[in-house]
């Protein structure tokens, strides 16, 4: 229970990096949640299912570099202090 | 008007000191004083700027020690226009992450308004109209409409829970001062997680809402009345009294929730009692209905471990 920020921030981190791990091409295509299955109709209402994908597909190109640069400070860090 | 060497130092320097510092008013763009001119009693002329003149007969004289020397002078002045620019950038940068303006509008309340409020937290059976009333478009003030969300008693319950959590530590002897800042930070980072599983909810069901980050982060911080009085009442009374009282506040907010966002999430129709079919307004009915679940179940977890 005793949380602090900074578990907060390590939350954040590792689940970024499991958004941003899932391949397009060995494993969202496969089960259905690739980018082309995402968008579904052109009316007002997109769906859960498609705001999931966009959301996953936009946390992929968003988050790419700036997870590179937090990962090997994190590394860093932990190799530094423990 | 020009003063010649002939005067008395000391009516020189008191000019000098004036045209500097009306010189360094003149120069701050936005015209607000930084810090009251209260020295500049007479106002000097705009004549020669005498600094080579006044050098060597100020540092002579005593009195105004201070500001007979050039050199403080020209600091006071350099420093007062560094500090009113860094206060522009620090007021522009700030405001591009804070919102503080719209901060503002969340704070702006009165007693009346508090009153009512926490009455309508704790029974809010009674309560008939729960819509905002809005002015050409913007919410009106909190002060003026009782049902608008506000951060006024959602930083006040926080600070209290924790002032009371550490009363409570205490009477068990199980206080110390870092488990001050524990309990807090452990408070916040549940009331930061909340909000952010609120905003990811309300993003996937893509709800039209103008919700806005600060309106959520008002709702989560209202249940800290009831926990706070469920805590009050455990430590006078003995743990049935925390239960009973638990319960009391677990059910008012649960009401209270789901009144409240009936109105901002669902749609029109849904939200005056007609049952519409469709899985988008179902979607919607669950999504209010666990984001007002959510709250007695964080309100029994923040708080069962204060009481014996």
């Amino acid at each position: 229970m005793a949380f602090t920020l900074y578990t907060l921030i390590q939350t954040a981190i590792l689940c970024t990096n499991a958004i941003a791990v899932l391949h397009e091409e060995r494993f969202l295509s496969r089960i259905g949640w690739g980018v082309d299955q995402g968008v579904g109709g052109f009316g007002d209402d997109p769906g859960v299912k498609a705001q999931t994908l966009n959301l996953i597909r936009s946390v992929r190109t968003v988050m790419r570099v700036p997870l590179i640069i937090v990962n090997s400070a994190c590394i860093v860090l932990l190799l530094l202090f423990g | 008007m020009d003063y010649t060497a002939a005067q008395s130092g000391f009516r020189q320097r008191k000019l000098q000191h004036n045209m500097r510092l009306r010189n360094s008013s003149v120069d701050r763009p936005d015209g607000s004083q930084l810090f009251d001119d209260t020295s500049a009693a007479v106002p000097g002329p705009e004549g020669a700027y005498r600094n080579q003149q006044a050098g060597p007969q100020a540092a002579g004289l005593p009195g105004h020690s201070f500001l007979s020397d050039p050199m403080s002078n020209l600091a006071v002045a350099y420093g007062s226009s560094l500090a009113s620019q860094g206060r522009e950038m620090v007021d522009k940068n700030l405001d591009r992450f804070i919102p503080i303006s719209k901060l503002k509008y969340y704070f702006a309340v009165d007693t009346v308004y508090v009153g009512k409020k926490l009455g309508i937290l704790v029974f809010p059976y009674m309560h008939k109209n729960w819509e905002v009333n809005y002015q050409q478009d913007i919410p009106v003030a909190p002060r003026f409409d009782v049902n608008a969300p506000d951060l006024y008693i959602p930083t006040m319950g926080f600070i209290t829970y924790i002032l009371v959590a550490g009363l409570a530590l205490g009477t068990q002897n199980r206080f110390s001062p870092e488990l001050l800042g524990v309990q807090a930070s452990s408070a916040l980072v549940w009331l930061i997680m909340e909000v952010l599983a609120v905003l990811l909810s309300l993003y996937l069901v893509t709800v039209n809402t103008d919700l806005t980050t600060i309106d959520l982060l008002a709702f989560s911080g209202y249940k800290y009345v009831g926990m706070i009085v469920g805590i009050v009442a455990g430590l006078l009374f003995g743990r049935p009294a925390y239960y009973l009282s638990l319960l009391w506040c677990c059910a008012a907010i649960f009401v209270f929730m789901i009144r409240t966002l009936r109105l901002k999430l669902l749609s029109e129709a849904a939200a005056e009692g007609k049952l519409i079919r469709g899985t988008r307004n179902q979607l919607r009915m669950y999504l209010t209905m666990s984001i007002a679940a959510a709250q007695p179940i964080f309100m029994y977890w923040l708080t069962y471990h204060l009481i014996t």
